[in-house]
């Protein structure tokens, strides 16, 4: 689509005529320029969300009958183990992701926030590196370091002794893994956003409480971490929207079994899950359940953690 | 308060630790890349780029159409690009300089579809593309991602940062129209901001995998993920191939990076969170 507003043309015409033409796109100009979003918002975002609480009342298939079933489908889906089982694993993805993720951010920011830090240009533009590396890429290449055969962690667990480890057979195994690509792709991203908010904060504060006598410690967690409110909360309330939603890291993890991560369906995540009912098995209606089921957990966890998150407030002393 | 100011020696050691993590798994793209599967698969692993890149590198392209692939994403991911860059500012222009019935309202608006998760509705959405007869186009991965509500957030900061009132209405002192105004006055003006702006959008579509995965179906329209993917399918798992396909997909945006690298760091650090 293009851009619905053109130049309004001056064309040889009497004097009101062009007045009154002008005056009206002029008024009108705004909501031209607005309207672009919200007509992409509304049918690619809006309605589809909509439509998905519609169609999860059918047995809707692509190429065949829509029948009206109610709430059969999700009546299903509770009796449904394989459902639990991915819902467990999406919020133990997502825990073992965004934990360590903003915390190594937190620890990292502060550090980068000196002012005579050398490189510094240089330290930022790596941390930056894996947001620009595609999550498929990542895949790939962190599954095979997390080979249990020919992997570099085994090999190098092996120096020390320890036995290879089968991450990918494994429930936690599989789960850390994808947490560490997941983690691994966003922490740089999110230290910047710190960065950025912690530099707003006066040297002044932070060169009055190392005369006080402030260690690092004291100045990160009394001067730091207060000031990073609104944007730790912006981080935590986005890596819940996305983190809720992976899809790409369990489906290409294993070559055998993509569509369920595995023959026992241990990192299948709920995304995962909705695409293989959806368009594995073409059930529309029951995949489309499988998305409120889905847009119920992150509305409530997202609205968990921003009134927890809004809870973080300047330490006194 | 000497000692205090200096920059500790474990702060270097923890951001090498850091920044050889964020480079390394590259590194070693690159490295399974260029050996063949047997070296590949030989332990104590080989930590030294082999001399397959090449053989490799063209087993890549006659397996899938890979040349086709990079134009398709270069296609989806500049369009986009471009289209958040001159349709982010247009509505952050609106939202920031100018005024009309239901500005904050809508803005408010703007800010909340930001938390609604959309990537659940892949189900309707497919539909939706599917009545409009896009199904397997490029234009249903584009037409979708041209605008998004953090990209007017983001516009919206710096339009009423950087531009005074004051040139506004000399402008229109002078006659000139909201269009004109926009184009000639506030887009340049803000311009490094919506390149930025621009090449984030860049990179988020070179690198959306779920929505062109659901929606393309024959190898000609494959961008370079879904190839990787398809490359990965490929008869006996050969890592090497899947690895080759990952780093030459990559290696576009690590070039771009080495030259706009410094700028989308400044404008990532300079966006919506000062204060």
């Amino acid at each position: 689509m293009t851009t619905t507003v053109s130049p309004p043309q001056a064309r040889p015409e009497s004097e009101s005529e062009t007045q009154v033409r002008q005056n009206w796109s002029e008024r009108l100009a705004p909501y031209a320029y607005i309207a672009p979003f919200f007509l992409i918002f509304a049918i690619f975002g809006l309605v589809p969300l909509l439509f998905t609480f519609y169609v999860a009342l059918f047995d809707w298939n692509p190429i065949g009958e829509h029948v009206f079933v109610g709430f059969d489908n999700f009546n299903r889906l509770l009796g449904d183990t394989r459902f639990w089982n991915a819902a467990w694993n999406t919020i133990s993805i997502w825990l073992l992701s965004t934990v360590p993720q903003l915390l190594v951010a937190l620890v990292l920011a502060h550090l980068l926030n000196h002012a005579r830090l050398r490189l510094a240009l240089f330290w930022r533009m790596s941390m930056l590196v894996p947001y620009i590396t595609s999550v498929a890429a990542t895949t790939i290449v962190f599954a095979q370091m997390f080979d249990r055969d020919y992997g570099l962690l085994n090999w190098l667990l092996g120096l020390v002794g320890v036995e290879p480890i089968n991450f990918l057979q494994s429930g936690w195994g599989s789960h850390a893994m994808i947490a560490v690509m997941v983690a691994w792709r966003w922490f740089g991203y999110t230290t910047l956003l710190y960065l950025a908010s912690l530099q707003a904060v006066p040297r002044t504060i932070y060169e009055a409480a190392a005369v006080d006598g402030a260690g690092a410690w004291k100045q990160f967690r009394h001067i730091s971490i207060p000031s990073l409110r609104p944007v730790i909360v912006f981080t935590i309330v986005t890596s819940t929207i996305g983190g809720l939603q992976i899809f790409t890291e369990p489906l290409l993890v294993t070559t055998t079994s993509p569509l369920t991560c595995g023959s026992a369906r241990q990192c299948q995540t709920l995304t995962l899950f909705l695409y293989e009912q959806g368009f594995g098995q073409f059930q529309f209606g029951y995949g489309s359940a499988i998305g409120v089921a889905l847009f119920v957990l992150i509305i409530a966890i997202a609205s968990l953690n921003y009134v927890l998150s809004t809870r973080i407030r300047p330490e006194r002393g | 308060m000497k000692k205090a100011d200096r920059v500790r020696w474990w702060t270097y050691l923890l951001l090498a630790v850091a920044t050889l993590a964020c480079v390394f798994p590259l590194y070693w793209m690159f490295v399974v890349a260029t050996t063949d599967t047997a070296v590949a698969t030989r332990m104590p692993p080989e930590i030294i780029p082999g001399e397959n890149f090449f053989h490799l590198a063209g087993l890549v392209f006659s397996t899938v159409p890979f040349v086709r692939s990079i134009i398709n994403s270069v296609i989806v991911a500049g369009s986009i690009g471009v289209g958040h860059a001159v349709l982010c500012s247009l509505a952050g222009f609106a939202f920031a300089k100018l005024r009309f019935r239901g500005r904050n309202a809508l803005f408010l608006v703007v800010v909340l579809t930001m938390t609604v998760p959309t990537q659940l509705a892949v189900i309707p959405q497919y539909m939706i593309i599917s009545s409009l007869g896009w199904v397997d186009t490029l234009q249903a991965l584009i037409v979708p991602g041209l605008a998004s509500a953090f990209g007017i957030f983001w516009m919206r900061q710096h339009l009423s940062t950087t531009i005074s009132d004051e040139i506004l209405q000399a402008a229109r002192i002078d006659g000139a129209t909201t269009w004109q105004i926009f184009w000639r006055i506030a887009f340049p003006l803000v311009r490094p901001a919506a390149f930025v702006l621009g090449l984030l959008g860049f990179v988020t579509a070179w690198n959306d995998f779920l929505w062109p995965f659901i929606v393309l179906k024959s190898p000609e329209m494959y961008t370079a993920q879904i190839a990787i993917k398809a490359l990965q399918n490929n008869y006996v798992v050969d890592l090497g191939l899947a690895m080759s396909g990952s780093f030459l997909a990559t290696l576009p945006l690590l070039v771009l990076f080495v030259f706009v690298g410094r700028r989308m760091v400044a404008g990532i650090m300079d966006g919506a969170f000062k204060g």
